[in-house]
């Protein structure tokens, strides 16, 4: 726990997160292009066709590491929101806001995959199954976390007030979602979006897999450079950020 | 003073202001009553159709009335200084929390729960299923005037507060509307209603414990 | 409540720094008062005095720096800590629909009785005979004395007052100023802010220009 809450207060610091950060970005940029271009290829191009849903199945490959991006983010955030609030962690709010708009945008890709997928087989562009409204009210709940964080004028406090509400979400997400999941069966009892039977066959699965690590690379980078531009915006009357910027 | 006096004193105190501000109790009552009226003059009148929607037009209702108030919360004490003293005075801030939020059920939430089987007669609910209805708001209009009072809590000093508190809201609110409705409509059609009553219960218990606790930090950094 | 009221009667901040909307306030800020002394926070609007004050309180945090009570950062002895205090702000802090009589009862219910009983203390602030009138139907003058009654219906030692002479008229100022004289008199701490020239014949006065560097 000890050298955990070391690690935790060492990327704390913002001049050490911005450094390195800077150094991390072209390598994670680089794993990036590799694993989406795999990903792409090989699950739009290489795997076999369903032989239920033909060729329509493989927005799959967007849509459910979309899914699964809007729930990993929001559980960073969750993090991050402790850290803040509890080890009182600067850098941690900061982590924390520039993470919600990307966590939005996942959710709300996969509600637009979710329904593209939805319209050959049903023939209606929105289904009230349990995973799109799971991910409606999630994308609802990434929405209100923006919009507290831009309506509370000072900063600190809008730092804080995001964290409480984030970890308010958290504890009601489970509920939400298993809440949501019962009503479904009691009114529908389809279940959409099957993405695989007993097991997903091996070519289906590794892009899939790469796709998700694709995803996750890409939350990385676009948080880190949202983050960075945040750290020198509030650090800017700082000797570390004067030298960096006189430096250059 | 022991906590528990304190307790008191401030839900005698709420509950005084309340008496004094009578006309305003009104407000969530009319609007429930509106909100269930129009319902039939939108889909139109044909007794089954509106029979089968009754639970969850009841239990809309009664959210979104329950929503318009929940600015009262703290909005008057934030504007005259004594939310501030409240979070000085020597006593946990939670407590004080849910003895508001108390006097604000009794004033918003309970009227609404003596007031539904009436409604619900207009949209032709079952008669089997009024004793689940006014259980399942018994249950269920408390956590929301706890968990609106996070919501309040966390956007007591903005500007445009209403719009915001209604998106932070509306989706901790679903699963008490899911389970309400649910229960409802089970009791009519005779199906047993233990279940979801036993969930809105834990969701009460879980809302009793954690939300005075939540809407405290959230009023400390509110009004810092 | 203790032997020596002067010993354990110590507001302490340490350095501390605080910006608002991207503006520096204050930095590597350090003042203490003890029993017996008026810290009277002086400048130009703007200048970060009802920050500082809120500070004090516990209202706030600071963005650098911590504020001690009697040796303990007072986030560990909040308790403690807003037992001894009171704060009377730029709100009055009491409800309107309330006569004053109500709103100190409740008060003296919430943060337990002083020496004053809530007629002697509304008396001392001469608000005999309209104790029993909703705070709305009163003057801004009277609305603001019946805030500052607060004042001695609890057992606070320290009085941390942000433009306490509002709305007051020059008897009101005279009033208040000598309940300040009486409160130094005995021991207790005052910080305050003011916009007014503050007449104090008790108590040792310190003063902090906000304005300046």
């Amino acid at each position: 726990m000890n050298s955990f809450m070391k690690w935790v207060h060492k990327w704390g610091s913002p001049p050490w997160f911005y450094r390195v950060s800077g150094m991390m970005l072209p390598w994670l940029t680089g794993l990036f292009v590799i694993t989406l271009g795999y990903g792409l290829y090989a699950g739009l191009v290489l795997a076999p066709a369903d032989y239920q849903q033909g060729d329509s199945f493989r927005i799959i490959y967007v849509h459910v590491p979309a899914a699964w991006m809007g729930m990993f983010i929001y559980m960073v955030m969750a993090a991050a929101a402790l850290v803040h609030l509890v080890w009182r962690i600067k850098i941690a709010d900061v982590v924390l806001i520039s993470s919600a708009p990307i966590g939005a945008a996942f959710a709300f890709i996969a509600l637009v995959t979710g329904s593209l997928w939805g319209k050959p087989m049903w023939g209606t562009w929105w289904t009230w199954d349990a995973r799109l409204t799971s991910e409606l009210l999630l994308l609802f709940i990434y929405l209100g976390i923006i919009a507290l964080h831009s309506a509370v004028e000072d900063r600190q406090s809008a730092g804080r007030a995001t964290a409480v509400l984030t970890l308010v979400g958290v504890v009601n997400i489970p509920i939400i979602h298993y809440s949501v999941v019962w009503w479904n069966t009691l009114h529908q009892g389809t279940t959409v979006m099957r993405l695989d039977g007993p097991a997903m066959a091996p070519e289906m699965l590794w892009p899939l897999l790469s796709m998700a690590i694709a995803f996750k690379l890409y939350y990385v980078i676009v948080m880190m450079l949202s983050a960075r531009g945040e750290i020198l915006a509030r650090e800017s009357k700082s000797r570390w950020v004067r030298e960096l910027v006189g430096g250059e | 003073m022991s906590v528990w006096q304190a307790f008191i004193e401030l839900l005698k105190r709420d509950l005084r202001l309340a008496m004094r501000r009578r006309a305003e109790i009104a407000n969530p009552l009319l609007f429930f009553v509106m909100v269930i009226v129009l319902f039939p003059l939108g889909v139109g009148a044909e007794p089954n159709l509106l029979e089968r929607m009754s639970a969850g037009v009841v239990w809309v209702a009664a959210l979104l009335a329950a929503l318009l108030t929940l600015d009262s919360i703290f909005r008057s004490d934030f504007e005259d200084g004594t939310l501030e003293q409240l979070l000085l005075s020597a006593q946990p801030l939670s407590v004080m929390v849910l003895a508001k939020v108390v006097a604000h059920w009794l004033v918003t939430g309970l009227p609404l729960l003596l007031v539904a089987p009436l409604l619900a007669m207009l949209l032709g609910m079952k008669s089997e299923a009024m004793g689940t209805l006014m259980l399942s708001l018994l249950l269920g209009t408390p956590v929301l005037s706890l968990i609106g009072a996070i919501g309040v809590a966390l956007t007591v000093g903005l500007r445009r507060a209403g719009v915001i508190l209604s998106l932070l809201v509306l989706p901790l609110y679903v699963p008490v509307l899911i389970f309400g409705a649910a229960a409802v409509d089970a009791a009519a059609s005779g199906l047993p209603v233990a279940g979801q009553l036993y969930i809105l219960a834990a969701f009460l218990a879980m809302a009793l414990s954690l939300a005075p606790v939540a809407a405290a930090s959230a009023l400390r950094i509110s009004l810092s | 409540m203790s032997a020596s009221p002067n010993s354990t009667l110590h507001l302490q901040a340490d350095s501390v720094e605080c910006s608002r909307d991207d503006r520096l306030l204050f930095e590597n800020l350090s003042v203490e008062v003890s029993g017996g002394e008026a810290l009277i926070l002086e400048g130009r609007n703007g200048t970060g005095k009802t920050t500082l004050l809120r500070i004090l309180c516990g209202l706030r945090r600071p963005d650098e720096g911590e504020v001690r009570w009697s040796g303990v950062p007072i986030e560990e002895c909040a308790v403690d800590f807003h037992r001894h205090m009171v704060y009377v702000g730029h709100l009055d802090g009491i409800k309107r629909e309330l006569t004053a009589l109500e709103n100190l009862r409740v008060l003296q219910t919430l943060s337990g009785r002083g020496r004053y009983s809530v007629e002697e203390a509304l008396e001392a602030v001469k608000l005999g005979g309209f104790e029993d009138i909703p705070v709305h139907f009163l003057s801004a003058g009277q609305k603001r004395r019946a805030a500052l009654a607060r004042l001695l219906v609890t057992d606070a030692r320290l009085w941390v007052l942000d433009e306490p002479f509002t709305s007051l008229d020059v008897h009101g100022i005279e009033l208040v100023e000598s309940l300040m004289d009486g409160h130094l008199s005995a021991a207790g701490a005052l910080v305050m802010t003011s916009h007014h020239q503050v007449h104090l014949s008790a108590g040792v006065i310190k003063r902090l220009n906000l304005s300046e560097g």
